[in-house]
């Protein structure tokens, strides 16, 4: 049991802990509050995989932007308590159980087929992070049109919220 | 004695948290001191003069204050979360304070830096991811205080915050084009030399607009004056701190100027050489620099103690006197004075921009909201974005020419 | 010792599960919305562990993009929720029921 072991589990537990609460909660503002959990928690294991400038990113883009827009729209629209549904038979008795196996199949897979034994053992290396000067030369390079296209969806994105949310007149 | 030579990362690590703790939260209480002392002169009175010499107690009389005052909780519509945000705000102000190097990184004990907490490659992008989770903090107070006031006043605090942190991050990247790197060791390194010798290579010069557009969104971000109106005394009881009383007012006031702090930090180290000193290295009598100034203060504060009439402040200021002439006479002992210079400069220009920011408090009238906003996205942001691509031109254009 | 990657595999496949559990049974709209994000985290989680096993810096790129698009839909999808409250007074998703038949 080392430290990179330790972190994993906890942060794989506190991710886990947030998704369970996001389902939950009765309010919509705490289920907001268990996703920022969630995102905090994956960005410390993209730091532990080496992935350092994700893991900036996924804090700066999507724990604080993101999820401060879906706060400040539950702010706004005053989103009450959420209602108590019923589950439905079909899911409770048969849905679970199959979701169960399932899951357990795919550890199966995971731990015992060839290119599944790749992936389980990871090789035992010492993490090298990933650079970022080699991530933008990625980005800049063979990647650049996508990166451009995505600024136009970026506008696209802001031109139609400005649409969509403006008062009627 | 054989865990600290084994275990060395995290005994120094500890020892260097602990230190940076109690030095952050004593500039905390004496900042708040020197602001009420600073605008009070701008306003030709006197200040805090009373509690100890020079009102010098005064934060310590704050502080007692603060902790015997009467917790009164609202009837806030959520508990956890009006707990919770005066805890975000403060724990993710002092946070960013680690991530900032105080002096040179040689400077070594047991093998680790003595100077430098932590030294992250994505330094200066961490220190912005910060910066967005603390948003958190004034929208989810003034949500949960369940009242008008802190509503709005949460709400436009952080729209205004939001608004200005694009504006404040793309004016930095004109530096990280200039320094290569992410890295505050590496932004600090790019700064050494000097043009024509004598004028520091500081990033100030290339980048004087983006230094302008920096420190107007960072005055936008930390609501300060000119930038306060979401918790002006005058339009919002006090915004989103209203319903906070006691311990959970303290640190919200605390994390307020610690962000301060860290904002006047980055502005030292992306655009003023960081712990660099000013003069050329040949000028060697600068290593007597620190030692000359604390000895100067000391011999003002030992005019002062004669001067001063009170017993007990009289006592107070003597004790300050001979505290000042001890750490002037060591800091003038030529291994020391080499070890201290980086720290000196650092904190020198540190103290600078926070006067900046008083002397702001003191003098400016303050936005409307909506003048805020239009001024956020219709002036700055353009300006940051050409500065940026005027910045990149500037560099690519040599490297174009030769092919 | 490091970690294996199959262990990050295992956890992006709970969160995607607990994901979908959240999008089928949770009737707030801003709420469905928030597991949708859920999801495309687990996802990126997958993408980031695979880019480890592999050493290859592709998987990051992609993790970028679906960063930004995630930030895009988000920001159109929480525009029509709050024309959908406008029109239909109620965040129940089902409420906004006028074409079933």
């Amino acid at each position: 049991m080392n430290i990179p072991f330790i972190l994993f589990f906890v942060c794989a537990l506190l991710a886990v802990a947030g998704a369970v609460m996001l389902i939950l909660a009765r309010e919509p503002i705490h289920s907001a509050l268990a996703l920022v959990l969630v995102m905090m928690s994956l960005a410390v294991l993209y730091l532990l995989l080496g992935a350092e400038f994700i893991a900036a990113v996924q804090i700066i883009v999507y724990a604080g932007a993101i999820m401060v827009l879906f706060v400040f729209v539950i702010m706004l629209l005053n989103a009450g308590v959420e209602e108590r549904t019923d589950f439905s038979k079909i899911a409770k008795y048969a849905g679970l159980p199959l979701a169960f196996f399932l899951l357990l199949w795919i550890g199966h897979w995971l731990a015992h087929a060839p290119a599944g034994a790749v992936i389980a053992n990871g090789g035992s290396a010492p993490t090298v992070a990933f650079s970022t000067v080699e991530l933008s030369k990625q980005l800049f390079r063979p990647y650049l049109f996508p990166f451009e296209a995505t600024s136009i969806l970026i506008l696209i994105a802001i031109l139609g919220a400005w649409v969509l949310a403006r008062k009627e007149e | 004695m054989e865990f600290i030579s084994q275990h060395p990362v995290l005994v120094v690590s500890l020892v260097k948290i602990a230190v940076l703790l109690f030095i952050v939260m004593t500039a905390l209480a004496y900042l708040t001191w020197a602001e009420r002392k600073i605008v009070a002169h701008i306003q030709s009175r006197w200040g805090p003069y009373y509690v100890g010499a020079h009102g010098l107690l005064q934060p310590l009389a704050d502080g007692i204050k603060f902790l015997f005052k009467e917790d009164v909780t609202p009837p806030v519509s959520d508990r956890l979360v009006y707990v919770l945000a005066p805890f975000l705000a403060l724990s993710l102000a002092l946070t960013a304070i680690a991530l900032i190097p105080f002096g040179p990184p040689d400077v070594q004990v047991l093998g680790q830096s003595v100077f430098i907490v932590s030294n992250l490659d994505i330094g200066l992008l961490f220190l912005f991811a910060i910066t967005s989770i603390g948003v958190y903090g004034v929208a989810l107070a003034g949500w949960s205080s369940n009242s008008k006031y802190p509503l709005l006043g949460g709400l436009r605090s952080s729209a205004q915050m939001i608004s200005y942190e694009v504006s404040l991050t793309i004016s930095v990247v004109g530096v990280l084009l200039l320094a290569g790197t992410l890295n505050f060791n590496g932004i600090i390194k790019g700064q050494e030399g000097y043009w024509f010798h004598f004028i520091p290579r500081w990033h100030v010069v290339p980048q004087i607009v983006g230094f302008l557009c920096y420190i107007t969104a960072a005055i936008a971000e930390t609501n300060r004056i000119p930038f306060d109106l979401p918790e002006a005394e005058t339009e919002l009881v006090a915004g989103f701190h209203t319903e906070y009383s006691s311990f959970k007012f303290a640190m919200f006031f605390m994390a307020e100027y610690a962000n301060m702090i860290t904002v006047s930090c980055l502005a030292t180290i992306l655009f003023f050489g960081g712990w660099l000193s000013p003069f050329p290295d040949i000028w060697r009598w600068q290593l007597f620099l620190p030692g000359a100034g604390l000895l100067a203060l000391g011999a003002y504060c030992a005019w002062d103690t004669v001067a001063e009439m009170r017993g007990i402040a009289r006592i107070q200021l003597a004790v300050v006197t001979l505290l000042m002439l001890g750490g002037g006479a060591i800091c003038l002992i030529p291994p020391v004075a080499a070890v201290i210079q980086g720290p000196f400069w650092f904190t020198a220009k540190v103290l600078a921009f926070l006067f900046f920011y008083i002397w702001l408090r003191g003098t400016l009238p303050r936005f409307r909201y909506d003048q805020l906003m239009s001024f956020g996205w219709k002036l700055l942001l353009p300006v940051s974005l050409a500065n940026l691509v005027i910045t990149a031109f500037v560099i690519i254009l040599p490297l174009l020419r030769h092919g | 010792m490091i970690v294996p990657v199959s262990y990050y595999l295992v956890l992006s496949a709970i969160l995607f599960g607990l994901g979908v559990v959240a999008f089928v049974f949770k009737r707030n709209v801003i709420t469905i919305f928030m597991s949708i994000e859920l999801m495309l985290n687990a996802v990126n989680l997958a993408f980031v562990a695979f880019a480890r096993a592999h050493n290859q810096l592709d998987g990051l790129v992609f993790v970028f993009f679906v960063i930004v698009v995630a930030a895009a839909e988000a920001a159109v999808g929480l525009a029509i929720v709050i024309t959908l409250v406008r029109n239909r007074e109620s965040l129940n998703v089902e409420r906004v029921n006028l074409l079933k038949f």
